[in-house]
């Protein structure tokens, strides 16, 4: 007897299904539409955030739209807005790192003390700073991808160990640089009419503009992407997972080096103590910027927004004269609402 | 279809500690045919596949493409020497789109100074290309090139997976269960997308639990059982019951229908192999 098999043709789009090919071809629900619509632009449910802010503490205080307010809050976010970017990077590979402002605050610690008490020059100075905020990540990067231990874990160890050494290689101290220094050419500001920025802002909207561009329109970019997402499946797709993972962070140390120089220009010198915050700052940013912590989706200017809104609801807050305490709250509560967001973004099929 | 193989396995050993995976396993595959490889679980299936794809290195043996020997090291390698493997697990990244999956690890980039120095990476030539492939691969169900692959159904992403094997030049693929998460619909789309590849000229191995998939694809079904190659029959010649009964060995099977191809010599169950 021969069984042919069991008809396996193509018979299924019979009558039957063609009340599930209406159903299919129904035009979209609304929230079909915004899901669909923040799923293609994650940073777009922040920006709406960051204008509604915006135009409620336009509203409360006649100062706080004026540009020279505006100004301020550019220069208060610089730091952590650059710190965001790296920790942007991580994130999108479904990594984190916790450590990533005691990195910053050591490699600053070693631009100011060279050249201060070593009397080196600015330059080779902030050479060798961010050569340590280069090797930080490297040695994190290796640990995450050779002995595979969870970012998390690796983190939040270095953020003690760096942390330590800081206090130890600065001996408790704040060091202060002399006016002119050229390490505090970040702190420098000029003017463009009533809008005064400093050097350091212009760093830190540069580096947005380079990592944006690398991750939309380079093959590392949508490598990183594909990493974050399913680390299996990029690696069976020929993608060298363990590499691209290892240059997530050590270009995050990249920023992390800028954003060093920076903190040197706000600070005017180097403290142990500054950037205490902004491990989860930048964390914070990155998420109520849309990018997914489980990896593989957000952009990078979504963290700059991110960043952003934090400093406005500070700033605010302040001019409408409400008790700072409220900023903590209502960042809290831009983080849950965040990961809501995302999490629902994921969930559903557009 | 032409007379000599396009990949050949002679003798393939592989061991996993005294666990015999491969014993010394001979296989030949012809471009324009779906050889069917089935079996039992820890029959052999996957090693075999596996040192094909080069996920995994034989200890003993030679595989030749086109007559000339190969040595892969990786999947890498063997993708470059044209064999393309689809895995079970669908090896797509869901937030990118069609066309980003299609050029995943061989990105096309811009010609001079913006591809060279700030390498840019050219998304119009990808989706010009990856429009052709689907087209020409008669992929009805993916219309636009743009969608995220997270936002498409199994089956569109199993279309995905395979255009993306059957692009680039690929002279051999191999399908690892790939209708085994599917549904009815998007099943019957990955078969009649496999019949395709095999009527433009591909060599296909499809490795399948399915029978009535295989015996209706196939044009020779090769049963492991054991580690060893029990068998090589053609659904002309023998039926499922015939095949299960080698599979588990029931019933002794033979290979005169590997050795016959592509003439299609009957092969009797019943004789010595």
């Amino acid at each position: 007897m021969k069984s042919k098999g069991f008809p396996v043709t193509i018979s299924t789009d019979s009558a039957a299904s063609a009340t599930v090919e209406e159903f299919l071809s129904r035009p979209p629900s609304i929230g079909q539409r915004v899901h669909s619509v923040l799923h293609r632009y994650p940073a777009l449910s922040p920006a709406i955030v960051l204008i509604l802010a915006v135009v409620a503490f336009s509203l409360t205080s006649s100062r706080f739209y004026q540009l020279t307010n505006l100004s301020l809050v550019f220069q208060q976010v610089a730091v952590v807005g650059t710190l965001a970017a790296g920790q942007t990077l991580i994130i999108l590979t479904a990594g984190i790192d916790l450590a990533i402002g005691a990195v910053m605050v050591l490699s600053s610690l070693v631009m100011v003390k060279l050249a201060s008490h070593n009397g080196w020059p600015g330059v080779p100075a902030l050479i060798i700073g961010a050569a340590i905020a280069l090797l930080a990540e490297t040695i994190t990067g290796l640990l995450v991808t050779r002995i595979k231990l969870p970012p998390f874990i690796v983190t939040l160890g270095m953020l003690s160990i760096f942390t330590a050494i800081s206090l130890i290689y600065a001996q408790g101290q704040t060091i202060l640089l002399n006016p002119g220094a050229f390490l505090l050419w970040t702190g420098t500001s000029f003017s463009i009419g009533s809008l005064h920025l400093t050097y350091g802002v212009l760093l830190m909207l540069g580096l947005y503009a380079v990592f944006a561009y690398a991750l939309r329109y380079t093959a590392w970019g949508r490598h990183l992407y594909a990493v974050g997402d399913d680390a299996e499946a990029a690696r069976l797709a020929g993608i060298r997972v363990n590499r691209v993972l290892l240059s997530a962070y050590v270009v995050a140390g990249f920023a992390i080096a800028v954003a060093a120089w920076i903190l040197v220009g706000r600070v005017g010198g180097g403290d142990p103590n500054s950037g205490l915050n902004a491990n989860l700052e930048s964390i914070t940013a990155v998420v109520i910027g849309g990018t997914s912590l489980f990896g593989g989706r957000g952009v990078v200017i979504g963290s700059l927004i991110g960043a952003l809104i934090v400093q406005v609801f500070d700033n605010g807050l302040a001019l409408a004269g409400l008790d700072p305490n409220y900023q903590v709250l209502a960042v809290g509560i831009l983080v849950i609402v965040a990961v809501s967001v995302d999490q629902w973004i994921r969930s559903v099929k557009a | 279809m032409n007379g000599s193989p396009v990949l050949e396995a002679h003798g393939l050993v592989k061991l996993f500690g005294r666990v015999v995976g491969l014993d010394a396993v001979d296989m030949t595959l012809y471009s324009g045919e779906i050889l069917a490889v089935i079996g039992d679980n820890g029959a052999g299936k996957s090693t075999l596949i596996k040192c094909l794809s080069g996920a995994t290195i034989p200890d003993r043996g030679t595989i030749l493409l086109d007559g000339k020997e190969v040595r892969f090291r990786n999947p890498q390698d063997a993708r470059d020497a044209g064999i393309e493997t689809v895995y079970q697990q669908l090896a797509v990244a869901p937030a990118l789109d069609i066309a980003e999956n299609l050029f995943l690890a061989r990105e096309i980039r811009h010609k001079g100074f913006l591809g060279k120095v700030l390498r840019m990476i050219d998304t119009g030539e990808m989706k010009r290309e990856s429009t052709e492939q689907i087209k020409s691969l008669g992929i009805s169900t993916l219309q636009n090139i743009t969608q995220a692959v997270e936002t498409l159904s199994g089956g569109q992403r199993q279309a995905v997976a395979v255009a993306r094997a059957a692009a680039f030049g690929s002279k051999v693929v191999i399908l690892d269960e790939p209708t085994a998460a599917l549904g009815v619909r998007e099943t019957a789309q990955v078969l009649k997308l496999i019949r395709d590849l095999r009527a433009s000229g591909k060599a296909i191995i499809l490795i399948s639990h399915d029978m009535p998939h295989v015996f209706e694809l196939a044009d020779r079904i090769h049963i492991q059982r054991l580690g060893a190659r029990a068998a090589v029959i053609t659904p002309k010649t023998h039926t499922m019951e015939d095949a299960v009964a080698i599979m588990t060995g029931a019933r002794p099977g033979q290979v005169e229908a590997d050795a016959q191809y592509p003439e299609r010599k009957v092969a009797s169950p019943e004789s010595k192999s």
